[in-house]
């Protein structure tokens, strides 16, 4: 089994008792974004850890009142942490990052060949 | 002629189509172009960072000090009264960022870890937790019936075993140490690394049995 995860970088051996640590490249960026984001010290691994909490709990509150939740999805928890972190910080301002989703999902299939 | 274009620059999964502007692939390319546009961010330090979490953490770190720790009884002493002065020592990457508390499993007391609030875990010493660890699932039930949930493991614990249950929080981290098997008299550390197991690190297996080496 090999699975490139990174432009460039060698597929990597699945060390975690044969679980990749990352399932999907995304959740290697949003790991890696996080990281990258304390260590520039925008905030600290206290406060995105509070913002995880929240976004966790907001799932199992949503899935245990029997709403249709989405599935479990940890790194989409994660994803919602940072986001919430980069907005509480002032990096970006969620209308920056809307319309720049917006850009990016309606590009045409195959725009970057 | 343009080697150095879009390098680094990750090509996921919108090049089979288009996607949604929810979806979480785009969110995060969304954020990372931008902060990256705007200098709060740098592609070439995610990449690394992903890299080491990917090829150069992991369990192999924890393994490799608990089997120290059996080899050695004054180690194992001050692994459990000051661990985070004994990783240092070792030059462990990443460490000085945790406060790591070791639990020894002893006959009659058995440790496990979990972190019930999100995913805490000692990053430097095991890398980044396995999905399981992070299931809503393991955080609620190991607190609430840990014994039935180490024996959905498959680790049968005796009726009489005291059983601990350790909540992570980000102050402090939590490895267990888990027993040193029977029949490894003599073995070398190289040796007793391959018994360790993340699993017995985290107190959900025991150490591999020798014999299967």
């Amino acid at each position: 089994m090999s699975i490139d995860l990174l432009e460039g970088t060698p597929a990597a051996p699945p060390r975690d008792n044969g679980e990749l640590v990352f399932s999907e490249p995304w959740q290697a960026r949003a790991f890696g974004l996080a990281a990258d984001l304390v260590d520039g010290g925008h905030f600290t691994w206290d406060e995105f850890r509070d913002h995880l909490i929240e976004a966790i709990a907001g799932w199992e509150q949503a899935s245990g009142c029997g709403e249709a939740a989405e599935p479990w999805d940890y790194y989409r928890c994660w994803l919602t942490a940072l986001e919430h972190a980069v907005g509480e910080r002032g990096l970006l301002s969620g209308d920056a990052v809307a319309d720049r989703a917006a850009a990016y999902a309606s590009r045409p299939a195959g725009h970057d060949h | 002629m343009h080697d150095d274009h879009g390098h680094g620059h990750h090509h996921g999964e919108h090049d089979h189509g288009r996607h949604a502007a929810s979806s979480p692939g785009v969110r995060v390319e969304a954020l990372e172009d931008l902060l990256v546009e705007r200098g709060l961010a740098d592609r070439e330090r995610i990449d690394a960072t992903i890299q080491r979490f990917e090829d150069d953490i992991g369990p192999m770190i924890g393994a490799r000090l608990v089997a120290e720790a059996w080899a050695d009884a004054g180690l194992r002493r001050r692994l459990l009264s000051e661990a985070d002065a004994v990783v240092a020592e070792m030059d462990i990457r990443g460490a000085e960022i945790e406060h790591i508390e070791v639990k020894a499993n002893e006959p009659g007391v058995h440790n496990v870890v979990v972190c019930t609030l999100c995913s805490c875990y000692p990053w430097a010493l095991l890398g980044l937790p396995p999905n399981w660890y992070k299931s809503p699932e393991y955080r609620a039930r190991v607190v609430r019936e840990p014994r039935a949930v180490l024996a959905e493991m498959g680790l049968h614990l005796e009726a009489d075993t005291e059983l601990r249950v350790w909540d992570s929080s980000s102050e402090t981290r939590f490895l267990v140490l888990p027993e040193r098997p029977v029949g490894t008299e003599g073995w070398s550390v190289e040796r007793l690394v391959e018994l360790v197991t993340r699993d017995s690190m985290i107190g959900v297996a025991h150490a591999a049995d020798p014999g299967g080496q």
